[in-house]
């Protein structure tokens, strides 16, 4: 869709990051779909024809009714999809930094230290803080304690978690409160630096004021990361995304600015959604 | 649940009948009272069973194993191994009672002390240390088989087999297994570990099924069998175990949430790597508790034991004497000396507590012998099964996510 990235301007909120995206520049582009079809078994598709362009240092959020295949469509980013036998790709092809994911040379473990993911429902190992963020960088065998410390350190940071457990960064993640808990799964998350993030719901556990700094820690980690986020609030949405996609049944319905898609939605679907009147 | 409390006076029913909340007495009701007596009736027959079974045993048992004078407990009970009870009375009237290598002795230092009437009750003296010994021994190598064997085939069936008919049919006839009466299983092990399970040696045997030569040794790879020995008994015992092993690991498996699998896949880890570092220490405890509990259930086992690897009599504890070659290098020789010592029959507590009970001619000399091994036996098991509830319960009020 290269006529959306004309009117970047229009948009008053956009960072440095997404404003520096004005030239239709493929390089800035990290994730493309390229007219994917998806099933879990064979025969049904879950995605049809899904094809949209993720950018560089922009914060995208996937929108739509329960079941519409948000989550699949991101868990076939960092192929998550694997772990189910007969869930494949049967159309087109994802590319992520110009790699077709699944070109049989691709090694999915490779991509998802590229490709992190946070989950609904939190999820810390019942390790200790520390272990909980080093745990990435542990099984890429790294051992050196100096090297493990400054990560810990700059990833619990990044996740605005630092001052609240540095004096017990030994006792265990599990201690947390939920919203805590979720940052603490953020921290690890971004301690492989990862290029991009991808979040399912990560604020649908929690309440209302860890959602807030949860959404605050998103906009400062977008300078950083590209991330994509599934989410049913649609204040959250426009708060915290450049783009939105709307998706319907398996299918992407319209994807722009954000404040485009919530201010004067193309389709009429989309309108009905945000407005309430559907899903 | 009490009848006296179902029959009113009968004048009452007048007023009862017009007001809807008060009890009614239909046959409805009396079936429902009837029932919950057969059933509590059918739950404490159960119960008094059990009572009278223990009380029993810890009767005639307790007496065996605890005495009144310090140190209250009959050591010799717990540092002999069985032999033949001698009962006898010399010229003078005076009469005796003594463990047969105790009667040896007396003997030799009496030699013309004559004796007039001297009886042997055969594993009625001594104690019970060589039967505790193998039994430990036994349900040793068998836990170790076991959960081995049991650990890996779980983590295969619910971490990495895909889901299908094939691993339905697989794990039908794993569970199945459990259903094989254990004498079959006695015989089986009789088969393979004793008879054809491989060794390696120098000389292989006649009859055994074939041989392998080993390259750039004079060594063979025979599949002659371990013959009957503590290693085969452990064996046949662990595959008894087996089916419920391996329940009791999946089950612990299974209750690892997918999210901390999913989580570590997420950050980089391979397969392996999440199933080591994300799930497996998070489930061993629970199956360690299961296999505690497999323990006790495998340890009174008498068929599996009988044709593999138990002896009635042996007069030497399993570590005594094995024969070494003293020249070779302490590697040479401690392998030989392992291989000597789990090649070796041993007594075992479920063996022995048959033989005192069904083997031998009864008398009441032989009455201490047998309460006392089935009472130790009992404690011990239990005492296994108590430490096994209680850390499942621990370990349940840590598992909190
Ligand atoms: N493991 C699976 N096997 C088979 N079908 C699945 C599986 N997971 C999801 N589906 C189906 O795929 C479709 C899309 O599911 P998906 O989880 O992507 O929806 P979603 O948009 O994330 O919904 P929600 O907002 O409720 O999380 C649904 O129809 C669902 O039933
Ligand atoms: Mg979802």
């Amino acid at each position: 869709m290269p006529d959306q990235e004309s009117e970047e301007t229009l948009s008053p909120e956009h960072s440095s990051a997404s404003t520096s995206a004005q030239q239709p520049d493929l390089a800035d582009v990290v994730i493309e779909v390229d007219d994917v079809n998806f099933s879990y078994v064979k025969g049904t598709d879950v995605l049809r024809d899904i094809t949209m362009n993720i950018k560089r240092g922009e914060v995208t959020a996937l929108i739509g009714p329960s079941g519409c295949g948000k989550s699949t469509l991101l868990r076939c980013l960092n192929r998550m999809n694997d772990l189910i036998p007969t869930a494949a790709i049967t159309k087109g092809e994802i590319r992520i930094l110009d790699t077709n994911v699944y070109d049989p040379k691709v090694d999915p473990i490779e991509l998802r230290k590229h490709v992190g993911m946070v989950f609904q429902k939190y999820n810390p190992f019942p390790k200790s803080i520390y272990e909980n963020v080093a745990f990435g960088l542990r099984i890429q065998g790294i051992k050196k304690k100096s090297v493990l410390d400054e990560a810990v350190e700059r990833s619990l940071k990044s996740a605005g978690l630092w001052n609240e457990v540095k004096d017990r960064l030994d006792t265990s993640g599990l201690g947390l409160s939920g919203g805590q808990q979720q940052r603490l799964c953020i921290a690890r998350t971004i301690a492989v630096e990862p290029k991009i993030v991808l979040m399912d719901e990560p604020c649908s556990a929690l309440d209302p004021i860890s959602t807030t700094i949860i959404e605050e820690l998103i906009t400062q980690l977008k300078e950083e990361f590209t991330i994509v986020i599934v989410t049913h609030n649609m204040q959250q949405a426009t708060r915290v995304s450049d783009k939105t996609a709307y998706f319907y049944l398996g299918e992407l319905i319209e994807m722009d600015d954000t404040i485009r898609i919530f201010n004067s939605p193309s389709r009429k679907e989309t309108e009905d959604y945000i407005s309430g009147r559907f899903g | 649940m009490e009848v006296s409390t179902q029959d009113p006076p009968l004048d009452a029913s007048a007023e009862t009948m017009e007001n809807p909340l008060y009890k009614k007495h239909t046959a409805v009701k009396r079936r429902d009272a009837t029932i919950s007596v057969l059933l509590g009736v059918a739950t404490y027959a159960i119960l008094a069973c059990a009572a009278f079974i223990f009380l029993d045993i810890m009767r005639k048992g307790a007496p065996v194993v605890f005495e009144s004078s310090f140190p209250f407990v009959n050591t010799e009970f717990f540092t002999q191994s069985p032999e033949s009870l001698i009962t006898f009375e010399i010229e003078d009237g005076s009469y005796f009672e003594m463990g047969s290598s105790e009667f040896y002795e007396w003997k030799r230092e009496n030699p013309e002390t004559r004796i007039v009437e001297e009886h042997a009750h055969p594993y009625s003296g001594g104690g019970i240390l060589g039967p505790l010994v193998g039994t430990a021994l036994l349900t040793g190598i068998c836990i170790v088989v076991a959960l081995f064997i049991g650990l890996a085939t779980a983590i295969f069936l619910n971490e990495y087999s895909s889901k299908g008919k094939f691993m339905d049919m697989l794990r039908l006839a794993i569970m199945n297994l459990a259903g094989v009466p254990s004498i079959v299983f006695g015989l089986f092990g009789l088969g393979l570990f004793c008879l054809v399970a491989p060794v390696i040696t120098d000389v292989p045997q006649e009859r055994a099924l074939f041989t392998i030569p080993i390259f750039f040794t004079d060594s063979y790879l025979s599949f002659e069998g371990w013959g009957t020995c503590m290693l085969a008994g452990g064996f046949t015992l662990a595959v008894m175990i087996l089916p419920v092993i391996i329940a009791a690991c999946e089950e612990s498996l299974k209750a690892i949430p997918m999210g901390f699998r999913e989580a570590s896949l997420a950050l980089g880890a391979t397969k392996w790597q999440s199933i080591s570092k994300s799930v497996l220490p998070y489930a061993f405890p629970g199956m360690l508790t299961a296999s505690i509990l497999g323990i006790t259930r495998v340890a009174g086992e008498t068929a599996p034991i009988m044709f593999t690897a138990a002896l009635a009599h042996k007069d030497k504890l399993p570590w005594q004497d094995i024969p070494v070659n003293k020249n070779a290098n302490f590697l040479a020789q401690s392998g030989e000396w392992t291989s000597g010592f789990v090649s070796q029959s041993v007594q075992a507590m479920p063996y022995h507590i048959y033989t005192v009970a069904a083997r031998i001619p009864q008398n009441e000399w032989t009455r201490p012998m047998q309460y006392g091994s089935v009472f130790v036996f009992m404690v011990v098991v239990m005492l296994f099964a108590a430490l096994s509830i209680f850390l499942r319960t621990r370990y349940r009020k840590k598992m909190k996510w």
